[in-house]
């Protein structure tokens, strides 16, 4: 009896396998490199160029002249290598992997490390580094250890006040930074059945800030019906009978609003505790909670109000986006004072579009907040979007109620 | 694989935007990584990389799956990285740059001589030799070769 991570690795958790990769993604940043590592390779046709994508998230639009020449250069290697690409304003990697791309069992590997995201779909999806993934462009394979697997069983339904970000807070909280170092979480229980795959999604990336390879949840009929609105077909994957090295037990009922204080993200107080904390910046997207769901509910809590402190809205991509203008949810936001950016990354990284100053203190919907990450000297606390909105309203940090 | 030099302890979850910021990865140029690396933790570390083994704390190299962090390393000449636990991604970008790492539990004070043979797998911090944990056949393999890219090229 097998975990899903040894099923579709083929292999019991411990062994080394060699394993043909169905997806293989880089983003602007580490496609350069990997774009490096191959022509050091010596390597000059691709065998597989219809697994491959590149997508441009991490600075767009490129915000230097340098920037601009390096995505470029990218740009015109996808053209004459036959790599598909996602251009500037097309959204985060994750979420175009995750709009109709990839499918239950399938092995995906990303240079970028939230790559364990689309885990949510019940593929084994991970992220390495640059070189790595040019190996993988070059073979179509590349070696795994197949993880042991601590499960995260869901119990319980939310509250109103709390969404699938606190969750996922709450267990890498409880696991810690490293507490699932080389492992899979699998997300399993009744309460997984009953989150949305926006919210599976949010779950499943935030794995690798335990450490985790991957974050696992079992195709349901919630993932099959998901793929079918982009034209695939998919079938439910059945849990087996099988050996988790442990299990961490989170009854959703529990959960309250919660923030990752700074600087580490497994220092997570509720929201309540840290409620009045002074605010320069509220950011609300990346490829944690820049997802529709995630806009429409900031949209219905700031909707006929103004916010009281700089906000930056950044949908995960340019289908987010079309449909936040459809439903006149964007509408609503621009209208109670907030900035609205190109689907991508902005500041999440620190590089542009948004970073902050010295002592300026950030509430994100992001999923690191690492010292120095979104600028140098700035502070980052971590919380659902829900926080996020009415702290934007109050200017201060601020709890949601039955929102 | 072995090697030897003057130890520089780093505490524990030390974070690859730590060892090379955001604001420096829009570039191809390695000596612009190994130039800056450590910089917001401290400006003048990165001048005293060459030669050193890093001996880091639990968790090493968490966080973004940036290879300008391994390779930032390796550009500013250290010659090995020891932790009692390393983040996966940074473990499997060290080896595929020829980073040698070593995962032991060992003690650290900064200028403490550090050896280490990843083949015998130990680590010794002045004179005191511990246990590393042994790389798999494939890890090791490309090590020796120097990275990916020169395995890669030497086995087609
Ligand atoms: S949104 Fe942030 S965490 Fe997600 S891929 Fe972009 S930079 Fe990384």
């Amino acid at each position: 009896m097998s975990t899903l991570s040894e099923r579709i690795l083929g292999a019991p958790a411990g062994a080394y396998v060699d394993r043909e990769v169905d997806i293989a993604f880089a983003h602007d940043g580490t496609g350069v490199l990997a774009r490096e590592a191959l022509r050091e390779m010596g390597v000059e046709r691709l065998p597989h160029p219809e697994r491959l994508r590149l997508i441009f998230d991490h600075i767009v639009p490129a915000n230097t002249g340098t920037t601009a020449t390096l995505q470029a250069e990218l740009r015109g290697y996808a053209r004459s290598s036959g790599i598909a690409l996602s251009d500037a304003g097309g959204g985060i990697c994750h979420q175009v992997m995750s709009e109709g791309v990839v499918r239950p069992g399938m092995v995906v590997v990303g240079a970028d490390s939230h790559t364990c995201t689309l885990g949510a779909f019940g593929a084994f999806a991970t992220g390495m580094g640059a070189t790595d993934t040019a190996a993988v462009w070059a073979s179509g394979a590349t070696w795994f250890r197949v993880p042991e697997t601590i499960a995260v069983n869901l119990s319980g339904r939310l509250s109103c006040a709390a969404e699938p970000k606190d969750v996922a807070l709450a267990y890498v909280a409880k696991l810690g930074m490293e507490g699932a170092t080389y492992r899979a979480l699998e997300f399993a229980g009744d309460g997984a059945a009953g989150l949305s795959m926006d919210g599976r999604l949010t779950l499943s990336n935030m794995a690798v800030e335990t450490g985790a390879k991957a974050g696992i949840f079992y195709a349901d009929a919630a993932t099959v019906r998901y793929l079918a609105e982009y034209g695939l077909a998919a079938s439910p994957q059945m849990p087996e009978d099988c050996r988790y090295e442990r299990t961490v037990e989170i009854d959703l009922s529990d959960i309250v609003p919660l923030v990752a204080v700074p600087h580490r993200v497994d220092t997570v107080r509720e929201a309540e505790e840290v409620a009045g904390t002074h605010l320069d910046q509220v950011f609300v997207g990346t490829c944690t909670n820049g997802r529709y769901e995630d806009l429409a509910r900031f949209a219905r809590i700031v909707r006929g109000r103004k916010v009281a402190v700089r906000t930056l809205v950044v949908p995960a991509s340019r289908t987010v986006l079309t449909r936040a203008i459809a439903t006149g949810v964007l509408a609503d936001i621009v209208d109670a004072g907030c900035m609205v950016a190109p689907p991508g990354c902005g500041p999440c990284l620190g590089a542009h579009a948004g970073v902050l100053g010295e002592g300026e203190v950030c509430l994100s919907t992001a999923n690191r907040n690492f010292r120095n990450r979104m600028g140098v000297g700035g502070e980052i606390y971590l919380s659902s979007v829900a926080t996020a909105a009415v702290s934007a309203l109050a200017g201060v940090i601020a709890v949601p109620e039955g929102v | 694989m072995q090697g030897v030099g003057p130890a520089i302890c780093l505490g524990n979850d030390i974070d690859t935007d730590i060892i090379i910021a955001g604001r420096y990865l829009r570039t191809k140029d390695r000596s612009v990584w190994a130039e800056h690396a450590f910089e917001d933790l401290d400006p003048t570390l990165a001048g005293r990389l060459g030669g050193a083994v890093i001996v880091a704390g639990r968790n090493m190299g968490c966080g973004s799956s940036r290879e300008q962090a391994v390779v930032a390393l390796r550009e500013a000449g250290v010659v090995g990285v020891v932790a009692p636990s390393f983040a996966r991604i940074f473990f499997r970008n060290a080896v595929n740059v020829g980073l040698p790492v070593i995962e032991a539990p060992v003690s650290c004070t900064d200028g403490a001589h550090v050896a280490f043979d990843l083949d015998a797998g130990w680590v010794e911090v002045d004179g005191e030799r511990h246990p590393a944990r042994p790389l798999s056949e494939k890890m090791v393999a490309i090590l020796r070769a120097g990275g990916l890219v020169p395995y890669w090229r030497s086995c087609r």
